[in-house]
């Protein structure tokens, strides 16, 4: 299975493809590229992988995650370049009750976040460009951070 | 290339994004003694020009896996120094 690609990510059909009669929670977490990191205004990005640990890494997250709860899991991650809003990286989990649906994606982004070799390199609007080197933790991501992290990330995830 | 004067194993090192960058390539061909570890190429690495800027314990992945620098490298094997990661 491709889990990195370099075109835009089909959210319906990723979500599509978890979807089932016996499946009643679907959970989906969608991170995108975010306009600007530590004070600075971000035109674009460009995210470079380790391809073949990548992938093999993203197999094992979503085995892991099918093994520890019942779900189905799809995840994508983009590389090449992306710019200001388009989704970097997707996950779809499909359980039959929300609970282990939350569960199973959170989890799923953790550990794409921590074990999976890829790079992003930002392009600022000062014309400026720099390898994002994060000093985040688990759970720093932009929907939990009260915004004193001065390095995050440039994507919303 | 080469960065040893005991030639006696060949593994392929990758490098990637800024470290790739700063040491002017993205896959050398490094000949170590026998026996040595992740830490002997890391040592290796640090001589060649730019590689004063990799840290003290980058991640490396033996074969597609994370390894410690303890871990022996053998012939044909591919070590991945990877900077901090920043997908997501």
């Amino acid at each position: 299975m491709d889990f990195l690609t370099d075109r835009p990510i089909d959210h319906v059909a990723l979500l599509r493809s978890v979807e089932s009669a016996e499946r009643g929670g679907i959970a989906c977490f969608f991170g995108a590229v975010r306009n600007h990191h530590g004070g600075r205004a971000v035109l674009r990005l460009d995210y470079s992988a380790y391809g073949a640990m990548a992938e093999a890494e993203c197999a094992r997250i979503v085995a892991e995650a099918e093994a520890r709860w019942p779900v189905a899991v799809a995840l994508r991650h983009r590389i090449g370049r992306l710019e200001i809003g388009d989704t970097a990286v997707a996950i779809a989990v499909a359980g039959a009750h929300r609970d282990e649906a939350f569960a199973a994606c959170r989890y799923v982004i953790e550990e794409v976040k921590s074990r999976v070799p890829i790079w992003k390199r930002e392009l600022y609007a000062d014309g400026t460009e720099e390898w994002v080197e994060p000093t985040r933790q688990r759970g720093d991501g932009a929907e939990g951070q009260g915004g004193g992290v001065p390095a995050g990330q440039g994507s919303g995830s | 290339m080469s960065a040893v004067t005991d030639h006696t194993t060949t593994i392929r090192v990758l490098l990637f994004a800024s470290y790739a960058e700063r040491l002017g390539h993205d896959v050398l061909d490094i000949s170590v003694p026998p026996g040595a570890t992740v830490g002997r190429v890391l040592e290796l690495l640090r001589a060649l020009p730019g590689g004063d800027m990799l840290p003290r314990h980058p991640l490396c992945a033996l074969n597609l896996a994370q390894v410690a620098p303890e871990a022996p490298v053998g012939p044909g094997d591919e070590l991945a120094i990877l900077p901090p990661l920043a997908g997501g």
